[in-house]
């Protein structure tokens, strides 16, 4: 049934009173059918004017070679990859939220997987991009396809992770874009039967002609759900291959079995920061307190203290093995790591992603929402600085000392940095224009059974335990920050 | 006779609609199909609509995918150009695994939403079929061949009965046309 009732003791995903089928249609495309704020129009030309500088660095780049970079012949891989890396991270919560999540039947995640998607897409393209700079030659970039050439035909090299890599990032941007535009469609054809003229006629073209039939959503159900079943194993496949990119070389530092599941707990973390980052200037600015409440913003800083401490015994876990393997290199360059020149970057990275997520043990911490969207930005320093440790540190003190060198950037490699957060959120603010951020059959969905007014029926009805009741008002007000008066709990 | 061609019963509540759907077919009254904002579980039985078979089109489509990846790998560098890699197999089968795993992916992904979208006539730029423009807000529309059930008065009836809060008769299908 479409609303068999949900017991009274879980959360209530959806709060706010008077909380209609139309209401949530009409609350989600607020922001998509009127004109933009102030507060869009600041971030929007904030991240422009950061998307400009990111056109202008990688043109540079493109210009005059990857020789405008501050790497040098020792340190060969550096901010590129360090971003690349870090993008690719970002971008697994989205799949984690929409997919896993799915999986597991944690209803939560409904009113946040579109953003988280959207964001995810965002920064698949952003990390791309990196990797099309990082190549020198960026218009060859189709050498790394196995396509038919007058080399002999000469293939691409299987046995290479980088060649994995290509596949698996390609795989991952296409199959995230086709997952995320599928749950868009319904959405979509909601907007197109509510505006007239051109609106109307641009938003029935994206729409693919939805109707919203039984056969429709039946079949849409089931593809959803194989759609997450895929991905779930993607997302884990894919940055399992990129930590190979690193993991199957023979520097210290990088030569390590941990490898896998380090960088996928580490991608898991900064993917929900990331998303935490959003999502509570989101929520805010576009009015959506009602559909991301403080139980989805506990529930994802749950999720950050447990990938952060994985990610911590992983840190540890490599110190130990240093020692414990007793080969001089290894050792060498985890005390280069902790103690030498780059000793502060470190030490940058084991107290933002370590030590700062453990004060969400504390309930007063995870549930004030500025100190989780300043401890999301400091646990995202902290992830780009991890992946910095990992590139730069095990590269600049190689075997031989005579070519022991520092690395810095030049102004090109700060600038596609800078530029590619521009990028990022200048397509994300555009999203929030153009389609709805919060996927609003699926919340409709949740309306019957899990919103708050649904509770406040039943419990009005008495048709649940008198105890439960109460533990569900007390939970409420230790819960949420913006709603239910419990005086108008009192009532009934 | 008259011109009118479907009757639509709009419920504002998924429960009630899904008791409207059981009084019409008390009656013997077919539906015609169902438009709703969200997915409602349990309706494909009390419509009698069989399951679908997505998902053995998504294991056809992702098991191509593996075989064209091993087939392709296995082509290249086994046969068209073996290369002399330290002296091991030219056949490295754990080496093919990611890229198998990832054809698999998506093959298996494109091929069903392609599937989908195929089946049931999604494509950009094609006409919506709508009946009423609310279903895909905050109704659920029960439509009923009104040439199929004579007796308009007795569907009426009946929706209204069941809680619909309103009962419209269509002289064209689809209103979404220009």
């Amino acid at each position: 049934m479409s609303s068999h009732h949900e017991s009274i003791l879980r959360e209530p995903l959806v709060t706010g009173q008077n909380i209609t089928y139309s209401k949530v249609t009409e609350d989600i495309l607020v922001p998509v059918e009127n004109k933009p704020n102030k507060a869009w129009w600041i971030g929007f030309i904030v991240s422009a004017m950061g998307a400009g500088l990111w056109v202008f660095s990688v043109s540079w780049t493109f210009w005059f070679g990857v020789g405008e970079w501050g790497l040098n012949k020792t340190v060969g891989w550096a901010w590129d990859i360090t971003g690349f890396v870090w993008w690719v991270g970002i971008g697994h919560a989205g799949t984690l939220i929409s997919a896993v999540l799915l999986l597991f039947r944690q209803n939560w995640r409904n009113s946040i997987n579109r953003s988280a998607e959207a964001m995810t897409i965002f920064a698949v393209i952003c990390a791309a991009s990196y990797i099309i700079s990082h190549m020198g030659r960026p218009w060859l970039f189709h050498w790394a396809l196995p396509l038919p050439n007058q080399y002999g035909s000469l293939w691409v090299n299987f046995n290479s992770p980088l060649v994995w890599d290509v596949f698996a990032i390609s795989t991952y941007f296409s199959v995230s874009l086709v997952f995320w535009y599928t749950g868009l469609l319904p959405d979509i054809a909601t907007i197109r039967d509510r505006a007239m003229g051109t609106r109307r006629r641009i938003y029935s073209i994206l729409s693919f002609g939805w109707n919203g039939s039984v056969k429709t959503w039946q079949r849409f159900e089931l593809v959803s759900l194989i759609l997450a079943g895929v991905s779930t194993p993607l997302v884990l496949s894919v940055h399992t291959i990129v930590s190979m990119d690193f993991a199957t070389s023979v520097v210290p530092g990088w030569h390590t079995t941990i490898f896998p599941p380090y960088f996928v707990a580490g991608a898991i973390f900064s993917g929900f920061a990331m998303v935490q980052t959003l999502l509570l200037v989101t929520r805010k600015v576009m009015n959506f307190e009602n559909y991301i409440t403080m139980f989805h913003i506990e529930s994802m800083n749950k999720i950050i203290i447990l990938t952060g401490s994985i990610v911590g015994v992983a840190y540890l876990t490599e110190l130990f093995i240093a020692w414990y393997s007793g080969v001089e290199y290894e050792q060498y360059a985890f005390l280069n790591r902790v103690s030498g020149p780059y000793w502060w970057a470190y030490w940058i990275m084991m107290t933002c992603n370590v030590i700062s997520p453990q004060l969400f043990w504390i309930k007063k911490v995870r549930t004030s929402i500025a100190l989780s969207w300043i401890l999301s930005i400091v646990v995202n320093i902290g992830m780009w600085f991890e992946r910095f440790v990992i590139i730069v540190t095990s590269l600049h003190r190689d075997y031989l000392p005579s070519s022991w060198v520092m690395f810095y950037p030049s102004w090109v490699d700060v600038g596609i940095f800078i530029g590619s957060i521009g990028v990022f959120f200048t397509l994300f603010l555009l999203f929030l224009r153009v389609l709805p951020a919060i996927a609003m059959a699926e919340v409709k969905l949740l309306l019957k059974s899990s919103s708050d007014q649904a509770k406040q029926k039943l419990i009005a009805e008495k048709s649940v335990d008198k105890g439960q009741a109460e533990y569900y008002i007390e939970s409420l007000e230790k819960y949420d920050s913006i709603s239910p008066k419990v005086a108008e709990y009192e009532k009934v | 006779m008259s011109n009118i061609k479907y009757i639509l019963g709009h419920f504002a509540d998924p429960d009630d609609m899904m008791h409207g759907i059981d009084k019409l077919q008390e009656n013997n009254i077919s539906v015609y199909d169902v438009f709703t904002p969200m997915p409602i579980h349990g309706i494909e039985d009390k419509l009698g609509i069989r399951r679908s078979r997505l998902g053995k089109v998504a294991f056809g489509f992702g098991i191509t995918g593996t075989i064209t990846a091993i087939s392709m790998i296995t082509y290249m560098l086994v046969i068209d150009w073996p290369m002399n890699i330290g002296g091991k197999p030219h056949f490295a089968f754990p080496d093919f695994v990611p890229i198998m795993f990832e054809l698999t992916v998506l093959f298996a992904a494109f091929g069903m939403v392609g599937t989908y979208f195929f089946v049931n006539h999604l494509a950009p730029g094609r006409a919506p079929r709508v009946m009423d423009l609310r279903a895909t807000n905050d109704r659920f529309v029960v439509a009923i061949d009104a040439k199929a059930n004579p007796s308009h008065d007795k569907i009426d009836d009946i929706l209204k009965k069941a809680g619909a809060v309103e009962v419209k008769h269509n002289e064209r299908k689809y209103v979404s046309y220009e």
